[in-house]
């Protein structure tokens, strides 16, 4: 067993639930003093509309839920103590100054509808980040609303919908590389296409003479990561760009790798008419478990009108005051909008964060942001051919790669008898988080690896060298890593049986 | 070097010996140079961390908080207390910076909170399966909108008037893309009335207590749904669950909401949660994570990710939804309040509010030029019509440091004398009466000159 996985401290044993903590009359809660004339329950809600029997909710003492939160995170993996070079997520350091500033009161206890003379400096600040992100992008007009990627590609999907609607075209078709990520396709169907899927070719590009044969005028949109999501340029994006407007559909840029080019290049200079931005992986916004995000779009001018509401403006001087300053306000007459993809105006605490990282780091600190997150990639991939990794590992295509890079499992799993998913959990017990695997599905085995430009050249020496480790044991005896993991609170879980029987709530 | 980097001049030269290059310009070869940037962004230069500080400080004294003025916005979000074990808890690094948690075996303690959570949902809602969040209420019932198309493929969904503005043009903004059609049910006396249904509705979606505050008699509207093969989908304010019939009780299928109440900041409107409920018999097509109870090799119980099957990285284009990150974090901030407020904390919290709630109800109608807009029960959060225009007399409210409510002109023109009231358990006897005075003295200074009708 490694030596090295000790995060585990409290962890042994199976850890209650809360609800199996809790005895009837413990309680943590007291609450403010009835300060009215209490008046009968039935007279303010009648027993018809009540339920009989209050919520089964845990009964524990406050000294008990800090002592259970606290033990349950003790059987968490955390970025703020390891290595996580999980391709396609941008694990990256969050900064500590971003959780102080969000929680200041004028920015945590301000009420979403409160009237915007009252709000100047939260909307002063989501206009400021939309300048930025738009300057970022090299797209000049941003909305900020949607709350995560997946909920800004439909925002996307749903603006190329509009702007076909609004010329009197029906278009049936979007496309997107058999490389893509899940939530493509599937915000495709959400938002009412056909998906088409386009072909890679031998470099890892996008297989133009495919898309040719696939581009007509039943398509509205091509979605494209770039970098993608095997971690390369798409050294094609001017051609790609042509075919796509060419039969006039639009350029969608899914912004999860934004962290590779960021003051490098625009996706607004390749041509793409809509980008989306993941604030939870290039600007720092904490990635809590599963969220929250926040995922802002930009687009060029001819998408502008169908933006969702409402908008975030500046104006010349506050109503009724004349010319005094600018006034920032929230603009509901965009009477070709797509409409509302949420309630108020988008996750504001992440926009806190964001705009703190980008003022922080100002355009020098986010150029250098995207160069080292490349030199860290290229450098690790290097690192990992020197330790001999590539007999077994070898990257999926032979190329300069930008912020990560696809290794594929293969001949591992044919020389050495273990697999790529073996390998992952074998990492586990060295205290690191293991990378993307099986993603993307065009490469066999694959491991899809980022490491940021947060980390340390020490960090990656140490990676390559476990990796390296774990195949030479393997090559002794490929029942370790099969097994493993030996070090975490619980091993191998039976994932099979729970979807066959799901058990999703405690039985009380 | 900036401040989150680690690179030195001496670690820059190793690595580029490494990789075979000499420059870091050389790593972007594969960017064609047409689209090289040649000058830096327009973004200015990096600041020291006790500059950004000020700067936000700064926006932050911009704005007028819950904290510099009595407050009865809600209309959506509420201005609850938040007790400091959430705080404490949420920024403990183990749950505030890992990844979705897909290597369960490193991830126990996120997928048991989930686990946790999803069961207090279910105990909410009366409904058996949680999953472990979607982003907010609204997106919540566009979420739910589309699992009832995929369920049984009609083309339309009946909704009520009394839905939050923000669902409603939600839901239509995402059933646009789907081709389904919106028609609105109309209130009487601010509870919904359902028109006839045929088979071509999908689902009828109400809110409880729906956006006036008023509680809903959801039985008959789910029965006249069932009737007509088409699903109840109760958008819900969580808290008010405590004392009202479930949901699930009432027939409902799917039950969503927004999720901030429970120990979530205002945020001015995000993050937070939202809550998606359903019927054991629609678990297969919930969107979202959900986490499940299995064992590992030891034997040991464990919590997991399960029914994967439905989510987009797996299914792809025939995913029950595309959704992916969302909202962990806070709906764990959800379940750690829940379990602070107990199961009769959670009671009398809600009867706390039910009670300050009728006394502000009753002390408000008997100010000059102000009434109350529907006599139906309410939990807490009522609407009044006033003898003037409700946002001229809520700004001058505010000048004295009382926020009196939301006007309700935006999204309901024929009520632009009416204000949506809150009371949460903050909002004292003391501060009720304060509202009293301050609306009674507005409306006067704003009243409708005589003869001209709001």
């Amino acid at each position: 067993m490694s030596a090295e996985a000790r995060w585990f401290t409290a962890a042994a044993d199976d850890e209650l639930t809360i609800y199996e903590r809790s005895k009837p009359g413990r309680r943590a809660f007291t609450a403010p003093e009835l300060d009215v004339p209490e008046r009968p329950l039935d007279e303010l809600l009648p027993a018809a509309l009540r339920r009989a029997d209050p919520p089964r909710l845990p009964e524990v003492s406050e000294p008990e839920i800090v002592r259970h939160f606290n033990r349950l995170s003790k059987r968490n993996f955390d970025l703020d103590t390891g290595f996580y070079p999980l391709g396609s997520c941008t694990m990256k350091h969050n900064p500590k100054l971003h959780e102080r500033v969000a929680a200041l009161p004028g920015h945590a206890k301000l009420h979403p509808l409160q009237d915007p003379s009252q709000a100047q400096g939260a909307l002063e600040l989501m206009w400021r980040l939309q300048e930025a992100l738009g300057e970022i992008a090299g797209l000049p007009h941003v909305s900020l609303q949607p709350s995560a990627g997946s909920h800004g590609e439909l925002a996307g999907v749903l603006l190329t919908r509009a702007f076909h609607e609004d010329r009197g075209e029906t278009r049936t078709k979007v496309l997107t590389p058999d490389t893509a990520h899940g939530t493509n396709p599937a915000t495709v169907t959400m938002a009412g296409y056909e998906v088409v899927k386009v072909g890679t070719d031998a470099s890892g590009n996008v297989d133009l003479d495919d898309l040719r044969a696939k581009a007509n005028e039943d398509v509205a949109c091509l979605m494209l990561t770039n970098p993608s999501t095997v971690g390369l340029f798409e050294t094609g994006i001017e051609e790609i760009s042509k075919i796509v407007h060419g039969v006039g559909a639009t350029l969608y840029y899914d912004g999860a790798n934004l962290n590779a080019i960021m003051g490098i290049c625009r996706p607004g200079d390749m041509g793409f008419d809509i980008v989306h931005f993941n604030l939870h992986k290039s600007f720092t916004q904490p990635h809590g478990g599963g969220g929250p995000g926040a995922g802002p779009i930009a687009v060029s001018d001819r998408i502008e009108p169908f933006l969702p509401l409402p908008q975030v403006v500046r104006r010349d001087g506050a109503p009724g005051n004349g010319a005094h300053g600018p006034y920032y306000d929230l603009d509901y007459d965009r009477p070709k909008s797509i409409g509302r993809l949420r309630g108020f105006q988008g996750n504001y605490g992440v926009f806190v964060r964001s705009y703190a990282y980008i003022r922080s780091l100002g355009a020098a600190g986010l150029r250098e942001v995207s160069e080292v997150a490349v030199l860290n990639a290229n450098y690790l991939l290097a690192r990992l051919r020197r330790e001999g990794v590539a007999e077994y590992l070898p990257a999926a295509f032979d190329r300069l790669c930008m912020h990560e890079f696809v290794l594929s499992g293969a001949p591992m799993k044919r020389e050495l008898q273990i697999k790529t998913l073996d390998l992952a959990k074998r990492l586990l017990d060295h205290g690191v988080h293991p990378p993307t695997v099986y993603f993307p599905l065009i490469v066999d085995e694959a491991l899809l690896i980022e490491p940021t430009e947060t980390e340390t050249k020490e960090t990656l020496d140490h990676f390559a060298e476990v990796v390296a480790g774990i195949l030479r044991e393997a090559q002794a005896d490929p029942e370790v890593a099969r097994g493993a993991p030996y070090t975490t609170p619980v091993r191998r879980l039976d994932e099979a049986a729970a979807a066959r029987r799901p058990v999703v709530r405690q039985p009380l | 070097m900036s401040r989150y980097t680690s690179v030195t001049n001496a670690d820059l030269q190793e690595m580029l010996a490494e990789i075979g290059l000499d420059s870091v310009e050389a790593l972007f070869a594969d960017i064609p140079d047409r689209l090289r940037l040649n000058e830096p962004l327009a973004l200015g230069g990096g600041r020291a961390e006790q500059e950004v500080y000020e700067e936000l400080r700064g926006l932050a004294g911009a704005n007028v908080s819950t904290e510099d003025e009595i407050s009865f916005l809600g209309a959506g979000m509420y201005d609850h207390y938040i007790p400091a074990l959430v705080d404490s808890i949420l920024q403990r690094s183990e749950f505030l910076t890992p990844y979705t948690p897909y290597q369960p075996e490193i991830s126990q303690g996120g997928l048991q909170a989930m686990f946790e959570y999803q069961t207090a949902i279910s105990e909410l809602t009366g409904l058996a399966v949680s999953n472990a969040s979607v982003y907010e209420g609204p997106s919540a019932v566009g979420a739910a909108g589309y699992v009832a198309k995929l369920e049984n493929g009609r083309r339309r969904f009946v909704v009520s008037e009394g839905v939050h503005p923000h669902s409603r043009q939600t839901l239509a903004t995402m059933a646009h893309g789907w081709d389904v059609e919106v028609i609105e049910a109309g209130l009487a006396d601010g509870r919904t009335e359902l028109p006839a249904l045929d088979d071509d509705v999908s689902a009828v979606i109400v809110q409880q207590p729906n956006f006036f505050g008023v509680v809903e008699d959801l039985e008959p509207i789910a029965r006249a749904a069932h009737a007509a093969g088409a699903l109840l989908i109760a958008t819900c304010d969580p808290l008010p669950l405590a004392l009202l019939k479930t949901p699930g009780e009432c027939g409902a299928d799917i039950a969503v909401g927004e999720g901030q109440s429970l120990g979530n900041r205002l945020d001015f409107g995000g993050p937070s949660f939202g809550f998606f409920a359903a019927t054991d018999a629609l678990l297969r097509r919930v969107p979202g994570r959900i986490a499940g109870e299995t064992r590992d090799v030891d034997g040991r119980r464990g919590f997991v990710l399960t029914l994967q099957t439905r989510e987009q990285h797996i299914r792809r284009e025939r995913a029950t939804s595309n959704i992916c990150t969302a909202q962990a974090l806070n709906a764990l901030g959800g379940v750690i309040y829940l379990s602070w407020l107990g199961q009769a904390g959670i009671v009398d919290l809600v009867t706390l509010m039910l009670q300050r709630t009728a006394y502000a109800r009753e002390r408000l109608s008997r100010v000059e030029g102000v009434s109350l807009l529907h006599e139906q029960p309410v939990v807490r959060e009522f609407a009044v019509r006033l003898e003037a225009p409700a946002d001229r007399v809520a700004a001058r409210c505010r000048e004295q440091g009382i926020n009196p409510g939301y006007p309700l002109g935006r999204d309901y023109p024929e009520l632009a004398d009416c204000l949506l009231i809150a009371i949460t358990e903050q909002r004292t006897r003391t501060q009720i009466d304060r509202l009293a005075d301050a609306l009674g003295a507005a409306v006067a200074a704003e009243r409708h000159p005589a003869g001209v009708s709001a």
